[in-house]
């Protein structure tokens, strides 16, 4: 059984014990604990159970690369799926569950399909579920999303804080291992800004753990004294349970700070995304130690030797009582010398190499450990739990020489350099055959902004296995990378190291190396996913050579661990059935991040109120106090309609057209863009803006003006008015006011350069209200001041002035076909002037009305809307605005666009006013059908519906579409989709409905 | 996520504070050009594999257009200019044959 020992566990408090919650079942940890070491001292080897097979599943390993003890943790609007256990700090009240079983851990209906492996090949899923098609949509999908997923998808909204920080250093160090450690030394010395960050809450990473002497002191030693030189450094920022997630283009890298996930509760943020911008990289990540593949190995006990030592020194935990190590290197004879020395059983070293090791395995026979060199593992017995091995010899096809009853085995492939951030952003790898692993290539690093490298790895990540080479290289690096990134040369002395020279490791990608189709078949090579040796065979196989196409068919390395554990023995297994070498077949590729980090982080405080900020206009909290429906408009809020109590929005729309076309109706038309165009050029360059002639524009008139983009299309258009001899003022509309402010500026600064032309957007500093109906001048002429009698202010002019002691600047324009007036003023008088006006037009039966009703009054009238009437593929011609594109002007933006034939040319979807014959409202955006179909059998389609309404001026449905050819097929009767029912008819009219003689707005 | 220096404010912009604004230099034809002239000025952009020359805005900044001459395969900035200029400064163009033995774009080498 696994168990808590009474000695050993450098990182565990052992006078703080810490009740968690497992499945239901009460344990205890201590402080300190990781989940997984929590867990296996409570003798809970089982975690959980596999995706594909529903495999029982132990702890494999100790850090980031475990595949398997995935974990929901919390509850509610804490809840998480997918925790890792080995990276999971154990805390007081935790309540972890475990995953992918029904109805429990220990039994599961779902681990019926490991019985039907044999029918469950790589690629199962895609050759079977293909046919019959009519399947996929009621049948196959339903059944495969229903057991798709690990974990499970939380319901709540997260309760907890996340953050952004933005930090800026010349050198950022990830990793903070003895590697780490001595290279931010060895920058931080040249007075470069440096940040470390260590993805776990501890420093040290493995030297610690396997009592390497660093200058005549303990490595534990060291550390403590390097990082208190480090933090006393002004120009060093430290910070552990922080990983470096992502390296990205010109020295942008993510860092996912973990502040809070072990102290929950205690009001600090959750997660802290660093958004770090450096010159250079140094990556001192370590290594991550290989599975073996042997028949069995998936089976719960069967654990990574170094992750067996990691519990047994840093938690004093024991996986097991006895231990059978298999290896192909030294390194794993350190765990056998561990666990002897903590008091456990270790019945048998299997060394795969035929001679065995170097000084670590005389080390071992000499404790009086039984070691069999040039074996290997032919089967591990057991169920939900490793009960013993048989074992054989390696260079042999499996046949069993003698069975050791066990309860772990801790295995060892070698190690795998992190190479991950290398990659992230285009480092390239060599395969060194010596050690056999990929080594990032230091003639092909990542590129920075200058062209030259940007991320430099150092120690076991760059393939130095010793503790003397790793600080050597990790100094000398350090200093370089400084240097690179500004810093002044200063060299320190590395740290020293005496580390004996070990055996080399003999690869081993089979185990028996001749291994028969049995044992093949219960051979893992990821744990996770389920994908086994015979798996990848089949895939080459079949011809998916590329290990790309290798990965998706069976699904290797795409599980929530990514292939750490998994990808080298793939690769190997794959390179050997294609008869390539392993370097030629390569890898697949890493992609940030390196570990799955939550999303919450990614969004920080962007959430809710703070995701976007709301634009109000003044009046925003009257409209808010009376009524308001309100509708989101390019960032603002508009009110769609003023509710009053008893009337549905629908209602309060009809109400507020009848009454503004009866009496008197106020609109804040703040939000509509409002940009000053001045200089000498100014006119000249209005011309080339709008289709139409502005700078003959008269001072003191207005005039509508239409922009087209210069690939002929309508993009926007408001009424201009001539401020004074040099200056335009150009109303846009509310959604494009910045988007044309900014495109008048890239005509400006970018082609017409030489031109004296200033513009500015001045949206936000007016407030605007339009004064709408048969009584807006009487309001107006009783709140006093300017005169805005016809013959002062005539239709289509604008003064300056004031109304009720309020200086201000009146527009006599119109959007409704009433008499109207815009008053625009400074913004932080637009309240006073709105509540002005709403007392003053009570006699006058004013009512303040919504968005809703300005488009139904505009449709009324037939004007067309900005993205209503067109969508970028209108031009004015469409929308019978020839009007207003000048014939006289030798160029405007769009000009030479729309002398394109099929632009310049009769025969195109074209405005028209709509009728339905029963008087019903037309759907938005019906099409209006032809006859015939069209090449993919669809019917065919003459003309759509750009807008349409409830009319309640004219009791009856109006709408105003472009059909083909239709201002010349007015009277006609054509029919427009609807669905769910038959189509609906309609008669082609004048698109204006209302008041076609205009008389309404000139109302004396 | 690259990182640009804006030629009028002086800052190293984020690319997520900046607006890309494609194909640097590109000469306008209007009114009385033929149809070849105007859908190569419209819609003929060159997409290289390595040196090209590129509008961007100081969107979140300044609100300037300038130029970037860059790698888009290294990522490599050559350089960052005003965009008023009908050609890139010979300081940059004498910097990419440097970096870039041989080189030619469009019209410029």
């Amino acid at each position: 059984m696994s168990t808590r020992l009474a000695n050993n566990g450098r990182l565990i408090d052992r006078r703080k014990p810490i009740n968690f919650l497992f499945n239901s079942k009460k344990m205890i940890g201590y402080e300190g604990d990781s989940l997984a070491a929590s867990l296996l001292a409570n003798d809970q080897i089982l975690v959980g159970r596999s995706f594909k097979y529903h495999r029982p599943r132990g702890i494999v390993a100790s850090g980031a690369e475990e595949p398997n003890a995935l974990i929901n943790l919390g509850e509610g609007g804490s809840f998480e799926p997918n925790a890792r256990a080995t990276t999971t700090e154990t805390f007081d009240g935790m309540v972890a569950v475990s995953q992918n079983h029904f109805p429990s851990l220990e039994f599961d209906v779902g681990a019926i399909n490991s019985k039907l492996s044999q029918f469950l090949p790589a690629g199962f899923y895609y050759k079977m579920f293909i046919h019959p098609r009519s399947f996929w949509k009621h049948i196959y999908e339903p059944f495969i999303r229903k057991s798709a997923g690990l974990g499970k998808a939380p319901k709540d909204r997260d309760l907890d804080k996340y953050e952004h920080y933005y930090h800026h250093c010349e050198v950022l160090v990830v990793g903070g291992g003895i590697a780490g450690i001595q290279a931010a030394k060895s920058a931080a010395a040249s007075g470069v800004r440096v940040m470390l960050v260590e993805q776990t809450a501890h420093w040290g990473g493995r030297a610690v753990v396997d009592g390497v002497v660093i200058d005549n002191i303990a490595a534990e030693e060291w550390i403590k004294g390097a990082l208190s030189e480090l933090s006393v450094m002004d120009n060093v920022v430290i910070r552990n349970r922080t990983q470096g997630s992502g390296v990205y283009d010109h020295g942008y890298a993510l860092g996912y700070e973990r502040i809070s996930d072990h102290t929950p509760g205690d009001s600090r943020p959750r997660h802290r995304l660093w958004r770090i911008r450096c010159k250079q990289i140094i990556v001192a990540t370590g290594a991550i130690e290989r599975p073996l593949s042997f028949a069995g190995n998936d089976i719960p006990g069967v654990m990574l030797a170094a992750a067996v030592r990691d519990y047994v020194v840093n938690y004093g935990v024991s996986p097991g009582d006895r231990t059978v190590i298999v290896t192909n290197n030294d390194d794993a004879y350190r765990t056998a010398i561990v666990l002897k020395d903590a008091g456990l059983d270790i019945p048998l070293i299997i060394d795969a190499r035929p001679k065995g090791g170097g000084i670590l395995m005389d080390q071992a026979i000499a404790a009086g450990i039984r070691v069999e060199t040039g074996r290997g593992i032919a089967k591990v017995k057991g169920g939900k739990r490793v009960t013993g091995v048989s074992i054989c010899s390696q260079a042999g096809e499996g046949a069993e020489l003698e069975e050791i009853s066990c309860d772990v085995v801790a295995m060892s492939g070698g190690w795998s350099p992190v190479v991950h951030l290398w990659s992230h952003c285009g480092g390239k790898l060599f395969w060194d055959s010596s050690k056999a692993m990929f080594c990032p290539d230091p003639k092909h690093p990542p590129l920075g902004v200058d062209g030259e490298g940007m991320v430099r790895v150092v120690g076991v990540a760059n393939g130095h296995l010793g503790s003397a080479a790793v600080l050597i290289d990790a100094n000398e690096q350090g200093s370089v990378a400084a240097v690179a990134a500004g810093g002044k040369t200063k060299k320190l002395k590395a740290a020293h190291c005496n580390n004996s020279v070990e055996f080399p490791m003999l690869p081993v990608w089979l185990m028996p190396q001749g291994a028969n189709y049995g044992l093949r078949s219960k051979s893992w090579l990821d744990f996770q996913n389920d994908v086994k040796v015979i798996d990848v065979q089949l895939a080459a196989q079949e011809g998916f050579e590329s290990v790309e196409h290798t990965k998706r068919y069976t699904t290797l390395g795409m599980a929530t661990d990514q292939g750490k554990l998994s990808n080298i023995n793939g690769l190997a297994v794959l390179s050997k059935s294609l008869n390539m070498d392993i370097p030629d077949v390569g890898t697949t590729t890493f992609r940030p991040p390196y570990t799955p980090i939550s999303m919450a982080s990614l969004a920080g405080e962007a959430r809710a109120e703070f995701f976007q900020p709301i634009r109000k206009t003044p009046m925003h909290d009257w409209h808010e106090s009376n009524g308001a429906d309100w509708e989101p408009v390019a960032g603002w809020r508009r009110v769609y309609a003023y509710v009053q109590p008893g009337e549905t929005t629908k209602q309060s729309v009809n109400r507020e057209v009848l009454n503004t076309r009866k009496n008197l109706g106020f609109l804040d038309a703040s939000t509509l863009g409002k940009i000053i165009v001045k200089g000498p050029d100014a006119g000249k360059f209005l011309d080339m803006m709008y289709t139409n002639m502005m700078s003959n524009l008269k001072v003191g008139r207005c005039r509508y003006g239409l922009m087209c983009s210069e690939n002929g299309f309508l993009s926007d258009d408001g009424v201009v008015a001539r401020i004074d001899d040099g200056t335009w003022l150009c109303h846009t509309t509310s959604g494009g006011a910045d988007r044309i402010h900014a495109h008048m500026e890239e005509w400006l600064q970018t082609e017409w350069w030489n031109w004296k032309v200033w513009t500015i957007n001045l949206t936000e500093q007016l407030a605007q209200i339009a004064i709408v109906g048969p009584n807006s001048r009487k309001v107006i002429e009783k709140l006093g001041g300017m005169d805005v009698s016809p013959e002062a202010l005539p239709f289509m002019a604008w003064a300056d002035g004031n109304i009720g002691g309020i200086s201000c600047r009146a527009y006599r324009i119109s959007f409704s076909g009433e008499l109207s007036y815009e008053i625009a003023l400074p913004a932080n008088q637009g309240l006073q002037f709105w509540e002005m006006l709403i007392d003053a037009g009570a006699e006058f039966g004013a009512m303040p009305y919504g968005t809703e009703c300005l488009h139904v009054m505009r449709a009324e009238k037939g004007f067309i809307m900005i993205g209503d009437e067109t969508d970028g593929t209108v031009i004015p011609q469409d929308l019978g605005l020839s009007w207003a594109v000048s014939k006289k002007k030798d160029d405007f933006l769009g000009k030479r666009a729309q002398q394109r034939s099929f632009m310049d040319n009769d025969n195109r979807w074209q405005l028209v006013g709509l009728e339905t014959l029963d008087g019903s409202v037309l759907e938005d955006g019906a099409y209006a059908i032809a006859s015939g179909k069209n090449a993919n059998g669809q019917t065919n389609t003459q003309g759509r519906i750009t807008s349409t309404y409830y009319s309640p001026t004219l009791k009856k449905g109006i709408a105003m579409g472009l059909v083909h050819n239709g201002p010349s097929r007015v009277g006609e009767v054509i029919s427009f989709t609807k669905i769910g029912t038959s189509p609906v008819e309609a008669k082609i009219v004048s698109p204006i409905f209302f008041d076609p003689e205009g008389e309404k707005q000139n109302v004396g | 996520m690259l990182m640009l220096n804006c030629p009028y404010c002086g800052m190293n912009k984020d690319e997520t504070e900046l607006s890309a604004g494609g194909e640097a230099h590109i000469k306008r034809f209007g009114p009385g050009s033929s149809d070849q002239d105007f859908e190569e000025y419209l819609f003929g952009r060159a997409n290289p594999k390595g040196l090209h020359f590129e509008r961007w805005r100081c969107s979140s900044g300044c609100g300037k257009w300038f130029h970037a001459a860059r790698c888009t395969l290294t990522l490599e900035v050559f350089g960052t200019y005003e965009a008023q200029t009908l050609e890139p400064p010979q300081s940059i163009k004498d910097l990419i044959t440097v970096k870039r033995p041989g080189w030619s774009w469009r019209a410029f080498s």
